[in-house]
């Protein structure tokens, strides 16, 4: 066996202070096999070492919170017996290292976290982040992705129901691939990870083991260097038919009685989730690698332990034979490898074994418990200051309309959801598209909203405003279909947080979250964290994605964003004081990328959520949008576009707001609502009552979208919204 | 009506296909493991879409070689209504049953939109429901409809009314721009001589309920119900 060097510790990714602590740890020198257990125990992705001081903040508690951070997944209770698992995960690195495979694995990955919770999963969502469109691998790395999430999701047969789109050059070297799965269990067939009953059987099944994406998680703890290229085959590999069967082996294993505990091998294969289970239960394991089912020969115990193979679940069962005739009798069913890899024993500790020799030998709690958790110094951001619109130049506002809908974060994703499977499943009511996805609970009359948001520009000027932002769009968003917020689950994306401005963001986006979570009673309660997102030293936006889940009682009862009639009246629910700081305005009009972010206001955001919802929930709305990204003239002009017969708005602007602030200022808390004629005085009476600014600013109608003497024909905003990105990917648009 | 829906590995349309049959028959259909070998008396069976074997090899190659897929030949031959919906219809062209093969969509791609369909033929068990040249919108949901067959056995074809479905425009206007997958005619749905098994790439359970968008798609089940009720 190799002698373990300073430089093969290195290698490992580990510090010398953490070496230091692992001679404490074991008494003695680490084999290799021991030093790469703790390397992945220990790396950024397993660990969460420089950010769990600050999660520990956040509010993960409500009545409605079955299982919060921790889990596989989150779980909220949805009533009737029923229970939501969710949860969003980061692919980032191995995505920009091989882009098919390494999206398509992410989504693998995240289905896994909520199936083997006990839910069936009933859809997909995604955030993704590309570099500058002109970057030359731009192009490639958006058509690997998506082929890879779509070959992925389509296969399995999830609907991937919807996501957002961005492109922003500090992602050129370092793409954000986070996908979110939701999934729908009974809420008495839970199952956890904790390990329980000193003998009973350890069992692996799904795919063979092999030799692909050996230290996946180390690679993922680190930043990129040009030689990033060479970690290709760190990158794994799916199989998603593999993952179909396994999906519906484990629910018709759950559904009988012979499972103990049940945790999927992620990041780090065998060993964390061998290390999880034993530690979550507080015994130990020993473990014969040599039933460990190998796709090829010769494996060492240090490949066995670090394989990321794809597909493979790990199970404790109740004892005897019976128990495991009847898994292994379902497994066969499903043409799924099936061993007994080990036994649970009170030792406390993992014991390996390899051609009858003990491997590795280590004590559970220190290395799963004790793994680092650094304070790592931060520095707040400077705050930076406020654009005033009188400092802004004014273009023709249809002009600016013109090409606000057609930049690349505004332009219609059509050509990446129309390579994804969204309906399968027969419950997708809220297509891609809309301000949250909308899934019916199979059989029943309520549905499950979901969106997934950050506006990493704001987070970049001001991570506490941008961190607060982003939990506060999930709400609007949700609120926006008519749906109750529930709680949310997060991705956080930065850079390297062992520079402090680094740090900084990452601890002022998280206290504006934790703040915005509380204020909305929207809590969080399953999350993800990537860090060391640069290459060559450059960081991306921070990026704390933000996936929302909300219930519908009566899927019924929404609203959807086109336009359903002329002559409506169009109402702006909330205040409009025309903040131009980082907004889309200033950056694609004025090519500028600076001011602060615009201010979220908590209880105002609260207060127009309760009314929105309220106002859907009576029937008294046509249609329904948030105001967001480029501002209130492109929430019109997208209720526009998506009508049928493309209905256009005459809209009157106050003298009060320079007319290109009022368009495009984003001012948060704001929902475009279309009203009829005979409910519009309900409507601004339920304003008053829930104390929310609401005005008639303009009419349904005609073809145009006209605004202070100006018009622009919707299907020419149409076309230039739909145009972008299919020219941009070389295709032509196709017919409809 | 007696129908069953056939599950392979991999099947992930089997459900959504049994709840739209339900919707229609007012009972359940029997759900059939692709190991069994053996059908009891039936009306109609359904071979479902999603990714049978992983579509490894070719789609529906696999399961066109499954233990079931013997005996709904033979079930077929006697006269049983077959329906094959996307990854089914790849089973049945690859079992023989249906002639012609289905290719990669030319944009290489998979497409996931609502297309319009016009009825090629209203007088089958499966359009007893609709009129001729009826449009109806259905789903679409495939890397591989792209269907193709030799021109001579294509002439045949249609002049025996073989046709089932054409893509089309909104208002029934079959050209190249809807098109959405480069198939030889716009052909998305197709018989078999007797006109007692169709295979189509639109999945017309996906919109047999006006929640979901609309129901166009329910009047496929609605006539077979009718037909063999």
């Amino acid at each position: 066996m190799s002698k373990i060097t300073p430089e093969v510790i290195a290698q490992h990714g580990i510090k010398p202070d953490e070496y230091k602590k692992i001679l404490e740890i074991m008494g003695r020198e680490p084999n290799l096999t021991e030093l790469g257990i703790f390397s992945v125990m220990w790396s950024e992705h397993c660990s969460y070492k420089s950010s769990k001081k600050w999660l520990k903040t956040l509010p993960t508690k409500a009545p409605w919170v079955i299982c919060g951070p921790g889990e596989n997944a989150g779980i909220i209770d949805i009533g009737d017996g029923q229970a939501i698992v969710f949860k969003m995960e980061s692919h980032n690195h191995p995505s920009f290292i091989e882009p098919y495979q390494g999206a398509a694995t992410g989504v693998g990955g995240i289905l896994r976290d909520v199936f083997t919770m006990g839910a069936r999963p009933i859809a997909n969502m995604n955030a993704l982040r590309f570099g500058d469109p002109s970057h030359p691998k731009t192009r490639h790395l958006v058509a690997g992705v998506v082929a890879g999430i779509g070959g992925y999701g389509n296969c399995v047969g999830v609907p991937t129901v919807g996501g957002e789109t961005n492109f922003h050059p500090s992602y050129n070297g370092n793409i954000l691939v986070n996908a979110m799965t939701v999934g729908l269990a009974d809420k008495d067939r839970i199952f956890y990870s904790a390990a329980a009953g000193i003998g009973n059987p350890v069992v692996y099944f799904g795919s063979k083991t092999g030799r692909d994406g050996i230290h996946g998680a180390t690679m993922a703890s680190a930043e990129f260097d040009e030689k990033s290229e060479e970690k290709r085959p760190t990158v794994q590999v799916g199989d998603p038919f593999t993952e179909k069967l396994l999906i519906e082996a484990c629910l018709e294993l759950m559904a009988t009685d012979v499972i103990v505990a049940i945790q999927d091998m992620g990041a780090a294969g065998l060993t964390s989730s061998s290390f999880e289970m034993a530690s979550k239960g507080g015994l130990g394991i020993e473990m014969d690698l040599d039933s460990v089912p190998m796709r090829e020969e010769g494996m060492s115990a240090y490949e066995i332990m670090l394989s990321e193979s794809q597909e493979r679940m790990l199970m404790v069962l109740k004892p005897g034979p019976e128990a495991e005739a009847k898994a292994k009798a379902i497994m066969d069913k499903w043409e799924l490898d099936f061993a007994v890899v080990g036994v649970l024993t009170d030792s406390g500790r993992m014991v390996l074994k390899r051609h009858g020799e003990v491997v590795a030998d280590l004590p559970i709690d220190p290395l799963a418990l004790a793994s680092p958790e650094y304070d790592r110094p931060w520095t707040a951001p400077a705050k930076r200051p406020v654009v005033e619109a009188k400092d802004v130049p004014q273009l023709c506002v249809a002009e600016a309309l013109k090409i606000l809908v057609a930049c690349p974060d505004l332009a219609s994703k059509r050509w990446i959801y129309s390579q994804y499977d969204h309906m399968v499943m027969g419950d997708t009511v809220g297509r891609p598209g809309g301000d949250a996805a909308l899934v019916r609970i199979h059989g029943t009359t309520k549905a499950v909203a979901i969106t997934t948001d950050v506006t990493p520009r704001y987070v970049l000027a001001d991570p506490y405003e941008g961190g607060r932002q982003a939990v506060a769009e999930a709400y609007r968003n949700l609120s926006a279909v008519g749906a109750l917020p529930m709680a949310i689950t997060d991705n956080l994306n930065f850079g390297n947080p062992e520079k402090p401005e680094i740090m900084g963001q990452i601890v002022e986006a998280i206290r504006g979250m934790g703040q915005a979570c509380k204020e909305l009673d929207f809590p969080v309660v399953s999350g993800n964290v990537s860090l060391y997102n640069e290459t060559q030293g450059n960081a991306i936006l921070p990026t704390p994605a933000v996936g929302g889940v909300g219930l519908l009682e009566d899927v019924a009862k929404s609203a959807t964003v086109p336009f359903k009639n002329a002559g409506s009246s169009i109402v702006l629910i909330g205040e409009t004081k025309g903040w131009l700081g980082s907004s889309l305005y200033l950056r694609e009009i004025a090519k500028r990328e600076d001011g602060a972010p615009p201010p979220v206001a908590l209880h105002r955001e609260r207060r127009a959520g309760e009314l929105v919802r309220q106002l859907i929930g009576d029937g008294l709305v046509l249609a329904c949008h948030d105001v967001s990204d480029g501002g209130l003239l492109v929430a019109v002009a997208e209720m526009a576009m998506a009508s049928e017969g493309r209905i256009g708005a005459v809209l009157e602007a106050p003298h009060t707001l320079p007319l290109h602030a009022w368009c495009f200022g984003e001012d948060q808390g704001r929902y475009v609502l279309e009203v009829s004629d005979n409910d519009l005085a309900s409507v601004l009476e339920e304003a008053v009552e829930h104390d929310t600014a609401a005005r008639v600013i303009g009419k349904t109608g005609g073809p145009v979208i006209s605004v202070g003497g100006r018009a622009v024909p919707v299907f020419e905003l149409a076309e230039a919204n739909e145009g972008w990105l299919p020219a941009y990917m070389g295709e032509e648009m196709s017919g409809h | 009506m007696k129908a069953a829906v056939i599950v392979f590995p991999g099947s992930n349309c089997d459900r959504d296909v049994a709840v739209a049959l339900e919707a229609s028959m007012g009972s359940k259909p029997l759900m059939v493991w692709h190991r069994d070998t053996v059908l009891p008396d039936l009306d109609l069976i359904v071979v479902p879409g999603g990714f049978s074997y992983g579509d490894y090899l070719r789609c529906g190659a696999m399961a066109a070689h499954s233990p079931i897929m013997r005996e709904v030949k033979a079930k077929a031959e006697k006269g049983t209504r077959v329906l094959g919906i996307c990854n089914g219809f790849q089973i049945l062209t690859e079992t023989g049953l249906l002639p012609g093969v289905l290719m990669r969509n030319r944009n290489l791609k998979f497409i996931c939109k609502d297309v319009f369909l016009r009825v090629e033929n209203a007088d089958t068990d499966f359009t007893r429901k609709h009129t001729l040249g009826d449009v109806v919108r259905y789903p679409i949901a495939h890397a591989e409809g792209n269907y193709f067959v030799e021109p001579e056995a294509f002439r045949a074809m249609e002049g025996n009314g073989q046709v089932a479905f054409r893509y089309c425009s909104k208002t029934g206007d079959v050209s190249d721009a809807h098109n959405p997958n480069g198939a030889l005619s716009n052909v998305a749905g197709i018989y078999n001589e007797a006109k007692t098994v169709l295979g189509l790439m639109p999945h017309p359970e996906r919109l047999a309920e006006d929640l979901l968008g609309g129901s166009d798609g329910k009047t496929m089940f609605d006539s077979l119900v009718e037909a063999l009720r």
